[in-house]
């Protein structure tokens, strides 16, 4: 609940701020710079987030063309050593995503992703309960599990709303709309959480 | 209808704001229609409540009024079901009852003094009016002509299908349940369209509403996953379908789960797992898609299978474990029979006995949906040629639905709504051609074409707009042959549909009319002269043993306790009864003087030629108990040795002595001139001795002998079985036949 809430605060400093847009080319250094600072305080993120809408494609772009380079060398070692290195091309996998995760992920949407992890570990947590304690109580066990799936979901939603690149797939969805119909969900989610639980 | 041409002449710069009000006003008209057409059994009879289901619905609506809304969720209703009892708060669909409470409390609020029955009455025909908008905003979806929609708005008000429940007075899930279902559906393409997850929520809720109101929610539960399946088959996978998706399933599940009914069925049961796969699978999708776009194919190839077949076998495992060690409860009955018709006459009778159970027959079809059955895969074809996503939906929805409709009768009514749209888009797909009202010239072709073609096909990628000139019929012939014959077709509609709702769908069943030899009507009210003589002649507690069947009617109408009600939940209580109904009268006066009977109450048309009668049903009695008692009760006895049910003198003995028989004919011969007592309905004469009986005697017997009602004897006061009383009490007459009979074989010896 905390990383949600914190969520909240961040996008709540942007959608008054359309004045950020201006200051645009500072702001794209920013958020280069921004994933390898390990604890950014939160006002300059949302500063920087506020001003995402507009950067993200060149960046985009960019980094996309060195991965790609990048990864015409791997994939040429990769098919010369074939089974041996079977390893070693999952680790490169892994290492692109992770690039290509940290390269082009904005700060906010960072910040949702440490909470659907945070949900999936809840959800594990409660899971291996009812695996190991039984499921006595089987309707707080549904409503805790469905709150953290269904928030999970909605989470991922969001997510996937505010991602620049699937703007075409959303023309009638703003980034603050999309938050508005998050919440809104989650009210919903929840109050049929509460009702359930007995 | 025309009216996109008639706007076309109309507007020249006001057509917009024209064209609202005329829709808005064309709407109105058919909502009016469709009220109007079901208020055929409120003018013909009164308003009452129809048939069986809404006699009990109507009874909760009534404690749900009077005690308020946590007493009904708590409800334990003790005068059903004795001595069980039934926990009728956590066992109904209460959607249906709080809509007419709230309905109700607003209008008090309104200062509208009205009474709670026409509430309960007319909310069948005013959701009515709701489906038919709905009905136009599912169409408008479709495709981008409104006309379409006006079309299907009225098809859905006037089609005898969805009629058939929901006339006034048939105060049913149903009655709410379709509009929501259509509304739901509604919704779904909207979220999808959009990729809304605010659209997705409402979709949500209202799906949970329609778990409170009907059980039929599962159609919702099964067709909105595979319509997600078959768009991910078709490589259609979009990040709005995993938005739209989700969203619903996640609420919709936790607010199907809140209906004490359905509980923890959506995580239990077989007909809820699709939904439940289809959601793993879209986040698994989602994830792909994800990495997909993260890194190069080659390497995202590689991970594709590893990951893809890793899960799967997780998956296939953890379902085989979680079946087999009883996790997820295989599927259940109902289930089966959609598959397979003949499963429920073997294994279920209870479920094969209900007529709206049985497969529909094919007049069915033309009766209810007249031209739109034709028009239907018209309308299909058309949507295969657009076939953007909520195209996909139709073509799905239109196959489930009719394979559903042709298993079980009563599914005819989730197939009509898809008709209605499919129809519509045909139907004015057909006039919107010929009805072009002039014909361009050659110069003109090109740029109308283009301001057409932006309009129609507005900007959906995946459709084969032709790159040929568009070339229109200009022929003045065909056109007014065309468009004539289909105004025709459609007056002959609206008569069918008349004709169908006012001599099909609008008998309430509770009184029946009949014609007097010089036609005018006569209402034969023998149900009601019963149930009203039961509540002024009996105690308050007194038990009523009736057929199932009957068990609302009672309850709601007489207002005293039953044995077994429609709710059917408890099949070896039900089976009691058909035992007892069923075998000899030593058998059954046992098993009455159990459950506390004090009256039996059976359906006898022999009279009056009303085919709906006890015997008829009797076989089904038979078989559910001999379900549960298969040595004490068997089908075949009933059967001459030939196979024929009988019910003359060439009757089986099993047959004579049943419970049932006897209490069907007993006195009925009186009735005639000797030898000439006839049963009217199975059309056989009968044999001159009408049964004894010794166990009950007959207390009350209406008008027309529809119903009969019996006073199960208590115990004899000096300790003698009752063949022996009752022979005593019948005097002296039968003791001297024998004693006459008696010396004379002594004689002989």
């Amino acid at each position: 609940m905390g990383g949600k809430r914190k969520n909240a605060a961040a996008a709540r400093g942007v959608s008054p701020t359309p004045s950020a847009t201006s200051t645009t080319p500072s702001a794209t250094v920013t958020t280069k710079v921004q994933p390898k600072d390990s604890a950014p305080p939160i006002a300059t993120t949302t500063n920087a987030f506020a001003t995402s809408t507009q950067i993200e494609p060149t960046t985009t772009t960019t980094t996309t063309s060195t991965t790609t380079k990048v990864s015409g060398t791997t994939s040429k070692s990769s098919s010369s050593n074939t089974a041996a290195a079977g390893g070693q091309a999952w680790n490169k996998v892994f290492s692109n995503l992770l690039r290509h995760y940290q390269d082009t992920t904005p700060q906010r949407t960072k910040l949702l992703d440490a909470f659907m992890a945070f949900l999936v570990v809840v959800g594990g947590v409660q899971f291996l309960y009812c695996v190991l304690a039984g499921n006595y109580p089987f309707n707080a066990f549904l409503s805790g599990f469905s709150a953290t799936v269904g928030q999970f979901v909605l989470t991922a939603s969001l997510r996937i709303q505010t991602t620049e690149a699937n703007k075409s797939d959303f023309p009638s969805v703003s980034p603050e709309r999309a938050f508005a119909d998050y919440l809104v969900c989650s009210l919903i989610l929840h109050f049929f959480c509460v009702n359930f639980i007995n | 209808m025309s009216a996109d041409s008639l706007e076309r002449l109309a507007s020249a710069g006001k057509g917009d704001s024209t064209r609202t009000l005329l829709r808005v006003i064309i709407l109105l008209l058919v909502a009016g229609a469709a009220i109007s057409s079901r208020l055929f059994s409120v003018i013909r009879f009164e308003s009452i409540i129809h048939e069986f289901d809404p006699w009990f619905n109507f009874r909760a609506t009534k404690y749900l009024v009077a005690n308020g809304f946590y007493k009904f969720w708590d409800w334990f209703d003790d005068r059903t079901w004795h001595p069980l009892g039934r926990v009728t708060g956590g066992t109904l669909y209460p959607g249906l009852m709080v809509t007419s409470g709230v309905i109700y409390h607003a209008l008090r609020a309104l200062s509208i003094p009205v009474d709670i029955r026409n509430v309960c009455v007319l909310l069948a025909p005013a959701f009515s009016g709701l489906t038919a908008y709905a009905t136009y905003l599912l169409t408008n979806e479709m495709t981008p002509s409104s006309s379409a929609g006006l079309l299907a708005a009225i098809f859905m008000g006037i089609a005898p299908g969805y009629i058939s429940r929901s006339v006034a007075g048939s105060y049913d899930n149903e009655a709410i349940a379709i509009f929501l279902l259509v509304f739901t559906f509604y919704l779904w393409i909207k979220a999808l369209k959009l990729g809304s997850m605010l659209w997705g929520a409402l979709c949500a809720l209202f799906y949970g509403y329609m778990v409170a109101s009907w059980g039929g929610y599962a159609f919702i539960t099964c067709l909105l996953p595979l319509h997600a399946f078959v768009l991910i088959c078709m490589g259609r996978y979009s990040t709005r379908l995993y938005v739209a998706y989700t969203t619903w399933y996640a609420l919709g599940t936790l607010a199907s789960m809140q209906i004490p009914f359905v509980g923890f069925l959506p995580v239990k049961t077989s007909e809820h797992m699709p939904a439940l796969g289809i959601f793993g699978f879209l986040q698994l999708l989602a994830f792909l898609d994800y990495v997909r776009s993260a890194i190069p194919s080659r390497q995202f190839q590689t991970f594709l299978w590893v990951f893809a077949g890793s899960i799967f076998g997780i998956g296939l495992i953890g379902l085989v474990v979680a079946t087999s060690a009883g996790f997820i409860a295989p599927w259940s009955g109902r289930f089966y029979s959609l598959w397979d018709t003949g499963y429920a006459k073997i294994h279920i009778p209870i479920i094969a006995s209900v007529s709206e159970h049985q497969p529909t027959a094919w007049p069915a079809f033309f009766f209810d949906l007249n031209m739109l059955v034709w028009l239907l895969p018209a309308g299909v074809y058309l949507c295969y040629q657009k076939l953007a996503d909520e195209h996909v939906f139709v073509i799905v929805y239109a196959l489930f639905g009719s394979y559903f409709a042709g298993v079980m009768v009563r599914l005819m009514l989730t197939l009509t709504p898809v008709v209605c749209v499919a129809a519509a888009i045909a139907l004015s797909t057909i006039l919107h051609t010929y009805l072009k009202a002039k014909s361009p010239t050659l110069e003109e072709l090109l740029p109308e074409e283009s301001t057409d073609g932006t309009s129609k096909k507005a900007s959906k990628s995946g459709l084969r707009a032709s790159n040929k000139p568009y070339i229109g019929i200009y022929a003045t012939f065909s056109k007014v042959t065309i468009v004539g014959l289909m105004t025709a077709y459609l007056l002959l509609f609206v008569a069918h549909c008349t004709w169908v709702t006012s001599n099909a769908y609008s008998s309430p069943s509770v009184v029946l009319a009949s014609r007097m030899p010089d036609g005018s009507q006569h209402i034969i009210d023998d149900y009601r002269e019963a149930y009203q003589w039961l509540r002024q002649n009996t105690k308050y507690d007194a038990k009523i043993m009736s057929w199932w069947d009957y068990g609302y009617q009672i309850g709601g109408m007489a207002d005293r306790p039953t044995l077994v009600d429609n709710n059917t939940w408890n099949n070896t209580h039900i089976a009691t009864v058909g035992k007892a109904m069923a075998s000899r009268e030593e058998v059954s006066y046992p098993i009455m003087r159990q459950h506390e009977v004090d009256y039996v109450l059976i359906v006898f048309g022999g009279l009056l030629g009303y085919s709906g009668d006890d015997i008829n049903k009797f076989l089904w009695m038979v078989r559910i108990a001999e379900g549960i008692w298969p040595d004490e009760v068997k089908e075949r006895e009933f059967f001459t040795p030939r196979g024929e049910y009988r019910v003359d003198a060439g009757a089986t003995d099993t047959m004579k002595n049943s419970l049932m028989y006897k209490m069907s004919y007993y006195n009925y011969n009186n009735l005639f001139p000797p030898r000439q007592a006839q049963d009217r309905v199975r059309g056989v004469r009968l044999p001159d001795e009408g049964p004894v009986l010794n166990t009950i005697e007959e207390a009350f017997t209406s008008e027309n002998w529809i119903i009969r009602i019996y006073k199960v004897k208590d115990l004899d006061n000096l300790g003698r079985d009752h063949a022996s009383a009752s022979a005593f009490e019948r005097g002296q007459k039968k003791k001297k036949v024998i004693k006459k009979k008696g010396p004379r074989v002594l004689r002989v010896d």
